[in-house]
Parts: structure tokens; sequence; C-alpha cells
């Protein structure tokens, strides 16, 4: 074997430093970080701003009032001298009315959206497929203030002459219109997201199942169907939390009376149509009336925070399964 | 014979996890010559290779230990800058993998971002340097704004080449820089190959046997991760001393 | 031996079974589409007659006593084409009657007399015949969306008033134009000169400040958090996150605007700055998750081969990875700015929901949108603004149509790069 002398001296190499800006890099980076930084603040800047205005409204009307209390009439003093109430804020009638709207609105779009995800993945072809999946997607791409203006001009008062020839008395602003036209809105979510949840489902469950001489839809439901739960359940989740949270179809379509009913025939209102309420025209900014909003608000972020939250866990827990 | 060794590693472990891909490694490369790695595969020659332009720091996972110095300097030490590392240690890799720009631009782009070149002239110089030594100039001079990717694979591997050897580096790293190339454009790579030898000094990792022997002057064999022998080429493929590097020659492994 | 041709009774109700499954599955499909088909089919004969207008010839006198020549600007226009009006129909005596018959013109009369003039300024001093614009009831007439059977106390226009209508409409004075003011005027309380320039400059203001910050944000974000960010509990909480965020109700980015950027910034109220902002944190998420699926399309050989020449981390991403995700990112991009182009309910936390009629020029200017344009009009008690709805509606999908369109074209030219 050759030997080899590694002690002959080279041409120094310099490995150090080349002329690199440094300095350039590391604002880059500090750039950069904050940038991604950005939707941790927004994220502080939501929870910051609806606690500090709520608890502006909670040093005014107890949290259990409004928890609890089944009266909503939010009104101020019209002028200063008036010694008028500062109002109701109860908030169960807004809360089930949200509930109730949210409900409808979850009847409609769960088979719809579940039964056209699972034609799609498991019997559509490939054509069918390319047409349909784009015009679901336009579907969700449609502002929800188009859906509003068709529940409140076209659905409402089909609803109500349609009622009215059998002899029902349906509300010009039911919650049915609104849930209807809202549990439209959210197919596309649904059906996109069961979609996915559905082809994750491993090929080889399907074929051990047609294997044994079941026939593609009893496939679907023993086996596709139960695996997919998890996932299915998540983007229900998903699909609720959008759903509560809508505003423009029910600040359009079901109006501002806070009646504490489960008839979908008369009119509910929500949290959302009371904020916009509260919030838009003429305001005082320390009125506890404003301010409810932001109580509404708080309660609003909260509650769909914890839906998105189990959703996305119980999503992704259900993607590593079959990792 | 003496040589000069440009890199000397010794004691070298890499770990990819808990897995040790490498177990003390020590290795002389000597300067301006071509030394090629074979061995069967998942033996650790990418592994080593990528120590030599510390291309394992891109791999979260891997830890390397032991000492490994490229003209005397230790390229681990804390001071060292691994972009000025790799700019004097070239690589070519297994696919070739042209910038989706022009060919101008892909050769043009080392010595831009290191500052090698000043003006527009002499940046065309330059770059006519690097296609002319990489064989490649004659087929491409009248098109050099047309885009790298849309060249054969054997062109987009020489383009690669010389897109590396414009930074004008000590050390060419190519880990089977002919595994995805047909017969013809494979040998005229190495040809091209054995020319480089004037001006640089190269490290390659092949599968072929062959090719091993036809550019290397000296061969290093791998097995499970351990360097098995080394020596000039023609000792290796003629009268081997370790009987794992035997076996492996005539083709009883890997 | 069991017979593998002709079915048993069981197995027959599982295949029926099977046919009705399917049958549930197309049913569904067909059910959303449909109604897909009819709520826009609706929306847009409901809007395709805004974009007409109808409009009158009025024969004026603006001989001396009605127009001073030596100071036309002083006239009074309203009052000389009411008394045209009142010549034209001698036999409206009553006040009501009166009243009717001025109400066959849009209330801009006057203006339009008074432009008439200045372009014309040889009539004055004469009689000249005059187009002015019909009112909204004239023009639902005109287009023939009054049923004449109804009793009269049932329709909106008096027999009178159609018979007026039939006269005019007898003597050549009636004609139908494309309603360009649509486009070119401000809001109005007059539906028949209400038009959405002003909410489209506002759109297109607030889109403007809502590309300026979200585009370059997320993108930085995304190229942090797919080629830098070491995998530590700092980067998951980044990436939850971004999560959450993007299924935030939309309602509560506008809370935060009117707390944050109104009240304790005390930025202008109404205005598309505060619009394009709150819009901008809303639209960041969705950005920022295409931007990291297409950065990471890139395959990883590109990054390599830059590295491996001595490019730093920094160089590789900004030289070759990022450019190579671009198309990807202004996709996800386009998406997202067309979800903010039809974002309703934060426009109107903040106060962009005033009534807007000169077209906002700058970004600090009180303005509206086209979303909150078409909710404001859906709620106004005219029965023409119904239509002006629904066109404004056809508008901005056509708008949202288009940004789509770009983005798949975008998507299909480059997807087939690598
Ligand atoms: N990024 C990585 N993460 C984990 N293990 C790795 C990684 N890269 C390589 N290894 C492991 O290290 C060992 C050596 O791999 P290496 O790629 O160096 O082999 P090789 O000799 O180049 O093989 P081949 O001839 O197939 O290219 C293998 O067992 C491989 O599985
Ligand atoms: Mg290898």
């Amino acid at each position: 074997m050759a030997t080899v002398d590694t002690n002959t001296p080279h041409d120094a190499l310099d490995l150090v430093n080349s002329q690199r800006k440094k300095g350039v890099e590391f604002v880059v980076m500090a750039i950069l970080i904050l940038c991604s930084l950005v939707a941790v603040l927004v994220t502080v800047g939501i929870v910051l701003s609806l606690i500090f205005e709520a608890y502006r409204f909670f040093e005014r009307i107890p949290m259990t009032e409004f928890l609890f209390g089944t009266q909503w009439s939010p009104q101020t003093a019209l002028r200063a001298d008036q010694v008028a109430a500062e109002g109701a804020f109860g908030a169960v009638p807004l809360i089930t009315g949200t509930l109730l709207i949210s409900f409808i609105a979850m009847c409609v779009a769960t088979p719809l959206g579940l039964m056209s995800a699972i034609y799609l993945s498991e019997y559509a072809s490939k054509r069918f497929r390319d047409f349909v999946k784009p015009a679901l997607e336009i579907l969700a791409g449609i502002p929800t203030v188009v859906y509003g203006f068709f529940a409140a001009l076209t659905v409402a008062p089909l609803l109500r002459s349609g009622g009215e020839s059998v002899g029902l008395n349906v509300s010009s602003e039911s919650a049915l219109a609104a849930g209807l036209i809202m549990g439209m809105m959210i197919i596309p979510l649904i059906s996109s997201l069961s979609d996915d949840v559905i082809n994750s489902v491993p090929q080889a469950m399907r074929d051990a199942s047609l294997g044994l001489g079941a026939t593609h839809s009893e496939t679907i439901r023993k086996v596709v169907l139960p695996s997919a739960i998890p996932g299915v359940a998540g983007a229900l989740l998903l699909a609720a939390s959008r759903a509560i949270g809508e505003t423009m179809i029910v600040v359009m379509a079901a109006g501002l009376a806070a009646n504490l009913t489960a008839n979908p025939l008369e009119a509910v209102t929500t949290i959302t149509a009371q904020i916009v309420a509260l919030l838009t025209g003429d305001q005082e900014f320390d009125s506890a009336k404003t301010l409810s909003a932001f109580a509404l608000g708080l309660l609003l972020f909260v509650v769909t925070l914890c839906l998105n939250i189990i959703a996305l866990r119980i999503v992704r827990k259900y993607q590593e399964q079959y990792d | 014979m003496s040589k000069t060794a440009i890199i000397t590693a010794k004691d070298v472990d890499v770990f990819y996890g808990d897995k040790q891909a490498l177990d003390k490694i020590a290795l002389d490369i000597p300067e301006y010559k071509v030394t090629s790695l074979i061995g069967p595969s998942g033996c650790g020659k990418s592994t080593f290779l990528r120590c030599i332009n510390r291309m394992n720091d891109l791999v979260p996972i891997a830890r390397v230990e032991g000492d490994i110095r490229i003209a005397g300097q230790d390229i681990y030490a804390p001071e060292v800058d691994v972009v000025a590392l790799r700019a004097q240690v070239g690589m070519v890799f297994q696919k070739p993998n042209p910038f989706p720009k022009s060919i101008y631009e892909n050769v043009a782009y080392g010595p831009k971002i290191h500052g090698l070149a000043k003006g527009k002239t002499e940046m065309d110089e330059l770059v006519q340097w690097a296609l002319e030594k990489a064989g490649l100039w004659n087929e491409v001079k009248d098109r050099l704004d047309q885009p790298g990717t849309g060249l054969s694979g054997g062109q987009q591997q020489r383009l690669c080449i010389a897109r590396t050897i414009a930074v004008k580096p000590k050390v060419v790293l190519m880990d089977e820089p002919c595994s995805a190339l047909d017969p013809i454009a494979t040998a005229i790579i190495e040809e091209l190959i054995d020319e480089l030898r004037q001006n640089f000094t190269i490290v390659i990792v092949t599968h072929s046997m062959q090719q091993a022997a036809r550019v290397s002057q000296r061969t290093a064999f791998f097995h499970l991760g351990t360097l098995v022998e080394t020596g000039p080429t023609k000792n290796i493929f003629t009268s081997p001393e370790d009987e794992r590097t035997q076996n492996y020659i005539t083709g009883r492994i890997g | 031996m069991t017979d593998l041709i002709s079915p048993s009774s069981q197995l027959k109700g599982r295949k029926s079974a099977e046919t009705r499954f399917q049958w549930y599955g197309r049913g569904a499909i067909f059910v959303s589409l449909l109604f897909l088909v009819v709520m826009v089919g609706s929306i847009l004969t409901k809007g395709v007659g805004a974009f007409g207008t109808t409009n009158v010839a009025i024969e004026v006198d603006l001989g001396p006593d009605a127009i001073d020549p030596a100071n036309p600007a002083d006239a009074r226009f309203e009052k000389i084409v009411k008394d045209a009006l009142k010549t034209q129909f001698p036999e409206a005596k009553k006040r009501k009657d009166r009243r009717m018959i001025y109400g066959l013109l849009s209330n801009d009369m006057g203006f339009e007399l008074e432009r008439f003039v200045e372009a014309n300024p040889e009539a004055i001093g004469g009689t000249a015949t005059v187009w002015f614009r019909a009112s909204d009831d004239f023009d639902a007439v005109a287009k023939g969306a009054v049923d004449r059977s109804l009793p009269e106390d049932e329709r909106r226009m008096s027999d009178k008033e159609i018979a007026w209508i039939d006269q005019l409409t007898e003597q050549g004075a009636v004609e139908r134009t494309f309603n360009w003011s649509f486009f070119t005027n401000g809001d109005s309380r007059e539906p028949e000169l209400a038009g959405i320039l002003s909410a489209l400059m506002g759109s297109a203001l607030t889109l403007l400040v809502c590309f300026c910050i979200s585009f370059p944000v997320a993108i930085l974000a995304a190229i942090y958090l797919e080629e830098f960010a070491p995998k530590n509990r700092f980067s998951d909480l980044i990436e939850v996150n971004i999560n959450n965020l993007a299924a935030v109700p939309s309602i509560v980015f506008g809370l935060l605007g009117l707390s944050m950027f109104l009240n304790t910034f005390g930025m202008p109220r109404s205005s598309p700055l505060v619009g394009g902002l709150v819009l901008s944190l809303m639209t960041l998420p969705t950005i920022i998750i295409a931007a990291r699926a297409s950065l990471r399309a890139v395959p990883p050989s590109i990054r390599e081969a830059a590295l491996g020449m001595g490019a730093s981390p920094v160089q590789a991403t900004f030289h070759h990875v990022a450019p190579l995700a671009l198309p990807g990112i202004l996709t996800g991009t386009i998406v997202g700015m067309a979800q903010a182009l039809g974002e309703t309910a934060p426009l109107l936390m903040i106060g962009m929901v005033a009534f807007i009629v000169d077209v906002p020029d700058s970004i600090l200017e009180p303005a509206t949108a086209l979303p909150v344009q078409i909710f404001l009009w859906a709620d106004a008690p005219e029965r023409a603004f119904v239509e002006k709805t629904s066109a404004a509606i056809i508008v901005l999908l056509l708008f949202l149509v288009t940004m789509n369109i770009i983005a798949i074209l975008l998507r299909r030219k480059f997807e087939k790069r690598f």
C-alpha cells in the first residue's frame, strides 16, 4: 500500500469566512420569524380584545345573568336623562336560536354532503368526478351574502306561502329558511372533507370485504364508513363550527326576534345576527348594549375554537392511523 | 511514490438517530487524483461522501463524529462556514438536477453568489470555460438562454458538472453521477472525469466496478459501514487483501 | 351445488339495496347541483333587467322666461321640467295627479336638464327635446314587469299612470338603453340612479390593502415554517395557531378590527385601510397553507443542488425554491383574495356599511364594498332594489369566476413542471 503524506502543506483554504453577508441573512431570518409570528399575534389580539371588552361588560351585567338569563332585549336609554333600564342581557334565546338554525343546517348538509362524498369517491367515474367536484367547489366559493339574499327574498316567502297553503303559520323570518340555506352552504365543506377521509381508508380493507362476497354498498356501510367515522366526525364538527359562526345568512334571513323556541317555523335570532345588530348603526361605545356584542363574540370564539381544536385533533389522529 | 493527501478522515462515525451508518472510517484522499468509493448498497458510501462537504448537516437526525480535514483544516470546527466549505468542495448528484433556469444562469449562479466574476465579460468567459471543461460548450453555445432542463440526461449531468466547477472548487464529489445515464453518455462523462483530474481532486461513488477501474487511481471498499480496504485501484482489483473485497469484486456479495 | 347464475331471493334483496344506495348518492349530488342552478338562475333572471334603463323624451321650454341667457346656471331646472310635464299632460290638474306625473321621471331630472343645457348652450332661448331617465316604477312598466291584469289597488302603478306611459310609448318618446350609469354612479336613494362604482372602488382599495399585507407576510411566514423552522414546540404552536385561525368565524375578525384598529389605534372608521387590514388577517391562514403546500412540492434535489454548490440556505430558498413555488403561491393568493372579495360580516363591524355616494379615492376615506352594497340594497324597501341587488351579485360573481379561472389556468400551466 502506497504511503500517503498528510503533512505536506497546501495552499491554505479559506473556510472560515467568505464574502457572505451574515448580517443580511440575520435580518432576513428575523423578518421571516416575525412574519410567522403574525399568526400568533392575531390570535393573541383576538383573545385580548374580546376578553378586555367582555370584562367591561361583565362589570355591569353579571356573567351568570348573561349565560343563564332567558330574556334578551338590549335597550339603552335614548336620552342621557332617561332612567330607562339597561335592558335584559340573557343570552339563552340567542344560544338556542343559533343551535336551532345550525341543527337544521346540519340535518340538511350531513346526508347530502356525506352521500355525495361516498358516491364521488366510491362509484363515480373519473369524468363524472372531474365535472362534479369543481361544481361543488363553486357552491363553496359563492359569498354568503348571496345565500342570505336568496334565503330572504326567495326561500322565505316560498316557505311562508307554502305553509299557508297547508294551514301552517310560517314566520317570514323563519329558522327553517335560514337553516335550509345554511345547510346548502356547508354541503361542499362536508363533502370535500369526507371525501379525503374516505379516500384514506386503505384499499386492502375494501378488498377484504369484497372478497368475502359483500356488495359494494355493504362494504361501504359495514367496513369503509365505520373505519372512517372518526374522520367524518371531525369533518362534521368543523362544519358545525362553520354553521355556528356564519353571519350573513342569519343576518339577512333570520331576523332579530329573540324567541326561546324549538319550532323551526318561528323566527329566532342568533349570536352573530345580534352582534351585527348591536354594532351597526349609531353606537356609543361605553354602553352595556355595545359591550354585550363583545361578550357574545367571546362566547362565539370560545365555542368555535373548542369545536375546531377537537375536530383538528380527531382528523389528525385519524390520518396518523393510516399513514 | 509519495502522494499528497488533500482530504484526511480519521475515526469518522456517523449516526442517523440511534442507527450507526459509519464506523471509525479513516481514509486519505490524494490531490489531483480520482478516488472511487465502492461497496454494496447501504454500506455508507454516500454518507461518507456527504460528510466531506457537510451535506449531512441538512439531515436533522444525522450526527457526525471524528475528524475530517481538508488541506489541514478541520471542516467540522465551529468557526468553519459550511457555505465557504461547499464553495471549495462541490458536489454532483446521482440524478442530474439542473435549476429550471437557462443554461447560462445554471453555470453563472455559483460564481455570482460567490462573487467570482466582475462584470459581464468576465462572467461570460467563466461560463464558457466551465462549459468547455465539461465538454458541453460545442453542444450548447448557440442556446445558452434555453432552459437547462430541456437538455438530454447526459447533457444535463455535464451541465451540473460545469455548474460545479465554475466555482473552481478544490474537490469535486460525485455520487453515482452516471447511474441515470445510458452507456454512451456514461462514456463521455468518464472521459470528462479523467480530464478534470488535471485541475480538481475527485471523489466518486460508483456501483460499477468497471467504472471504478476505468476512471480512478485509488479505490476504497466499504462494507456495512466500515472501510474494509483502500489502495491503488490496480491493486484492489487484481490482488485484494481482504476476503470481503475479493467476494465483492467477483460478484459474490453486493 | 350452489347456483352461481340465478340469484337467490336474499341476493336479489341485497342487489336492490345496492342499487338504492347508489341512487341516494346520485340524488344527493343532484340536489346540491340543482340548488346551485336554481339559486344562480333565479339571481340571473332577477338581475338582468337592471342592466337596462328606460329613457323618456320630453319637450322642454328653454325660453327667456325659464332661463336667463346671461346666467343659465341660476335657472330652476327642476321647475322647467315639471312645467314641461304639466304641458305634456294638461289633464293632470289635481295635486295628487301632478305628483304622479312628476314621479314618471327620476328625481334627478333637474340635474339632467342642467347637464343638457351645459352641453348644448345653443338650445337656450327655444324649445328642446331632452331624454330623461324614467323612474323605477316607469322602468318596471316599460319592461313589462308590472302585471296589468291585476286589480288596480294591488299593483304599484295606477291605471292613470299606465295610460300616460302608454301614451308616451305610442309617441315614440320611450326608449330602453344599456344602463351605463349602473357602473358609473355611486349609491343613491333612488333605485334608477343607484350604481356600483363607489362600492367597486371601495372593494378594489380594500383588496389592494389586503393583498399588500397578506401576500408578503404569508409568503415569508410559509417560507420560514417550511424551510427553516426547527422542529420544536414553538413551531408546533405557530402551526396549530394557523390551522385554528383558518376556522375562526369571520365576524370575530371584525370584532378584533373594531376594538383594536378603530378604538385602540384610532384608525379611520369605514376606511378601506381598516377593511383591508381585517381581511388580510383573515386570508393570511389560507395563503400560508397554500404557500406551504407549494413549497413542499418543490423537489428536494433543487435545494440540494443549490446548497451543494455553496449557496446559503437563505440564498437557496430565495433564488431557487421560492421562485419555483411562486405559481402555486399565487394560485393560493388569488383564492384567498376571492374569499376576501366576497366577505361581508367583518366589514359591517368596522363601519364599511355607510351610504356612500362618492367614489372613494384614498384608503383613508369612508367607503363601502361590493358585498356590503349588496347587503344594503337587499334591505332597501323599494322593489326596484331587488333587481339592483341581483345585478350587483351578478357583477360580484363575475369577478369571482374570473379570479378562479385565472387561478385554475395558473395551476394548469405550471403544475407539469417537475
Ligand atoms: N437520511 C437518512 N436517515 C436515516 N438513515 C439513513 C439516511 N440516509 C442514509 N441512511 C442509512 O445509512 C446507511 C448508509 O446509507 P448510504 O446512503 O450512505 O448508503 P450507500 O452506500 O450510498 O448506498 P447506495 O449504494 O444504495 O446509494 C443505510 O443503512 C441507510 O439506510
Ligand atoms: Mg448512495
